[in-house]
């Protein structure tokens, strides 16, 4: 399971990081979107990658049977805020497409 | 723990939130009472400041002030910790002295130039405070987060082409900074198992192996973050186009925020990276960006015709002086550091502002026309006799007083605070070879030969644009400006006029801070052992539990 999740972060990461490098700013957007997944995964498997495990710490509980509860608040933080501010760049996003006629992040397109 | 004034390390955290809240409840027409409310919570906010400061400072009895205030009640490394030292003090005095010109300046004109400035602008102060007081990663990066998105909005305020375009990189690279801050920081508790700072500088040194290089890695990666923000080169592309199209009050409070970054710098290196095995992690990443971006910065601030973007230039100058500074790790350099740091910040952010009110006299086109001239040398030379005996006027005299000010603070010239704070910077590393009986080593030389020289390429650039502005202005109109935009620059550099005088104490001040930040011991058992409220006895030092 944890190769899975590392290709599957190594991937997203990897498109995404190759869609904010591209010229157009929808381009850009899903790239910063695909890296947010990819970032609120890892932040998930840093507390260790366990299924069907409690985060409550209870009398008498080994804890090894329970899963980590603090990458969790921190991915829940981290989905608000990177969704936020996502739906942020978006307004500007066609705030720039209105005002400079063009989806070129530039402002305006390259010279053939 | 005495009551109150523990409860002021909240306030510039919960100011600025209320104030900013409550603005929105006021229809755009309601301007006055918008200002007022603005204007009261900023002063409220500088008085709280300057007392947080006195108190970190030793004053109000030893004892009764620990400067650590634990969130909701929960102990230290489990719940969230506020923590106020010299420096983080130093930090909230300086963003609060910043802003009251800056929102004076904005209500003569730009505050009506969009929706909601006041709210975003106690916003932007909101996420600066906390980002100075935090004493926890993830906090941090909430109070960044804060602090950004307030400023995507204020960037853009005024809105226009120049500046939508502008706030759009400006958004996509902190946005992706803002994702490395998180790589780093989940690095950093998948290695460590906290995020308090504290709790991270005491259990660093049990870390071995291959968690500390995942410990060491999260580290850089987060490096990297506040060196974005800090405007290092090669990351700093994105701050001159973004500093250069804010609006003047804008641009303003934006020259203490590349200051965060070099805040966090400081604070992680000396508390968690300050001995032990990791010790002095990145430090040569510091000193030799930092040349780089002072080299940078240098050719910019030669090379820009327009003044909007050589005060952005100055920013880089001064960041990267900054992080060359710190890079050197030396107690006496950093303290010339921080002095430095106060003294550019207020410079640069009188200068954003003075740009504006010199420039209104001014086409657009103007000043670039002008150095496209003086290079080929066709300026027609006949009209100079026609204005013989036309008096100056006063707002250009003021304004080119202000201007010369501004001009010896940014090359570091006597007597502003300028010459002071490089004085002591160059004092420190030039005396360094002294106390530890060696030769200066060489990087030392080429940052001191660096700082000269940005110093001189800031005077001719001055000296070339105070020339073409005042001397020889191709318009001849008299730029309108109010007394209430024109107060406070004079404000800021009447304050390092008071830096210069006061420089005894402030330079005392400011070894004492490198001092405390020296000895992380002092901080963390002042956070561990932070007493909770309604609670007897002082919890274990060693209170931080396996996970």
């Amino acid at each position: 399971m944890e190769l899975v999740l590392a290709i599957g972060i190594g991937i997203m990461t990897g498109s995404g990081v190759w869609l904010i490098l591209r010229p157009r700013t929808y381009q850009v957007i899903i790239g910063l979107s695909l890296l947010s997944y990819a970032v609120n995964l890892f932040i998930f498997g840093v507390g260790g990658v366990k299924s069907n495990a409690a985060p409550l710490l209870g009398e008498g509980v080994d804890v090894s049977t329970l899963t980590d509860p603090v990458p969790q608040a921190l991915v829940l933080t981290a989905i608000v805020i990177g969704f936020a501010t996502t739906a942020l760049f978006l307004v500007v996003l066609l705030a720039a497409r209105g005002l400079t006629g063009t989806d070129h992040v530039d402002g305006r397109e390259q010279p053939k | 723990m005495s009551g109150w004034q523990q409860h002021l390390i909240i306030a510039p955290i919960v100011i600025p939130l209320i104030a900013g809240a409550l603005l929105l409840f006021f229809d755009e027409r309601q301007r006055v009472v918008k200002a007022m409310i603005s204007v009261v919570s900023t002063l409220a906010l500088a008085a709280v400041a300057i007392n947080l400061f006195r108190l970190a400072n030793g004053g109000g009895g030893a004892g009764a002030f620990d400067g650590v205030y634990l969130l909701g009640n929960w102990p230290a490394p489990f719940g969230i910790v506020l923590v106020v030292d010299r420096l983080s003090a130093l930090m909230l005095v300086l963003a609060a002295i910043l802003a009251i010109p800056a929102l004076v300046y904005a209500l003569a004109r730009w505050h009506a130039a969009g929706a909601h400035f006041h709210s975003l602008f106690q916003f932007l102060l909101m996420g600066l405070n906390g980002a100075f007081l935090t004493g926890d990663l993830f906090n941090l990066f909430v109070f960044f987060e804060v602090m950004l998105a307030a400023s995507y909005g204020l960037l853009m305020h005024g809105s226009g082409p120049m500046r939508v375009k502008a706030g759009l990189q400006y958004i996509a690279v902190n946005l992706a900074a803002a994702l490395c801050f998180l790589i780093g920081v989940s690095a950093i508790y998948g290695s460590a198992g906290t995020l308090n700072m504290a709790d991270l500088a005491l259990r660093i040194g049990e870390i071995e192996g291959e968690r500390r290089m995942l410990l060491e890695a999260g580290a850089a990666i987060l490096g990297v973050v506040f060196l974005i923000k800090a405007g290092m080169w090669p990351l700093n592309f994105w701050l001159p186009g973004a500093y250069s199209a804010a609006v003047a009050p804008v641009a303003g409070i934006f020259a203490i925020m590349s200051k965060v970054g070099i805040y966090v710098i400081l604070r992680l290196s000396l508390l968690v990276f300050g001995q032990g095995e990791s010790a002095g992690l990145g430090l040569n990443v510091l000193l030799y960006g930092g040349m780089a971006t002072i080299a940078f910065g240098t050719i910019g601030v030669l090379a820009s015709q327009a003044l909007g973007r050589l005060a952005s230039y100055s920013v880089l100058v001064s960041s990267g002086t900054l992080l060359a500074v710190l890079g050197l790790s030396n107690g006496e350099v950093t303290a010339g550091a921080l002095f430095y740091m106060v003294s550019s910040t207020l410079t640069i952010g009188a200068f954003f502002m003075l740009i504006e009110l010199v420039e209104r006299g001014q086409d657009a086109g103007a000043s670039v026309l002008a150095v496209t001239m003086e290079a080929y040398g066709d300026a027609d030379e006949e009209e100079q006799e026609v204005e013989i005996g036309v008096t100056m006027p006063g707002t250009i005299a003021v304004l080119g007083t202000c201007f010369a000010a501004c001009g010896i603070l940014l090359s570091g010239l006597p007597p502003l605070s300028g010459f002071v704070a490089k004085f002591a910077m160059l004092t420190g590393m030039i005396g360094m070879g002294a106390s530890a009986d060696q030769p200066v080593p060489a990087s030392v030389w080429w940052i001191v030969g660096l700082l000269i020289l940005s110093g001189l390429a800031a005077l001719i650039s001055m000296t070339r644009a105070g020339i073409r502005t005042f001397w020889a202005s191709m318009e001849g109109t008299v730029p309108r400006v109010l007394v209430m935009e024109m107060a406070p620059v004079m404000l800021l550099i009447a304050l390092t006029l008071t830096l210069t005088i006061k420089a005894g104490p402030a330079m005392h001040y400011m070894e004492e801070t490198v001092r405390n930040l020296q000895q992380p011991r002092t901080y963390i058992d002042a956070v561990i052992n932070a007493r909770r409220a309604g609670v007897a006895e002082a919890s274990g030092p060693d209170g931080g539990g396996g996970i």
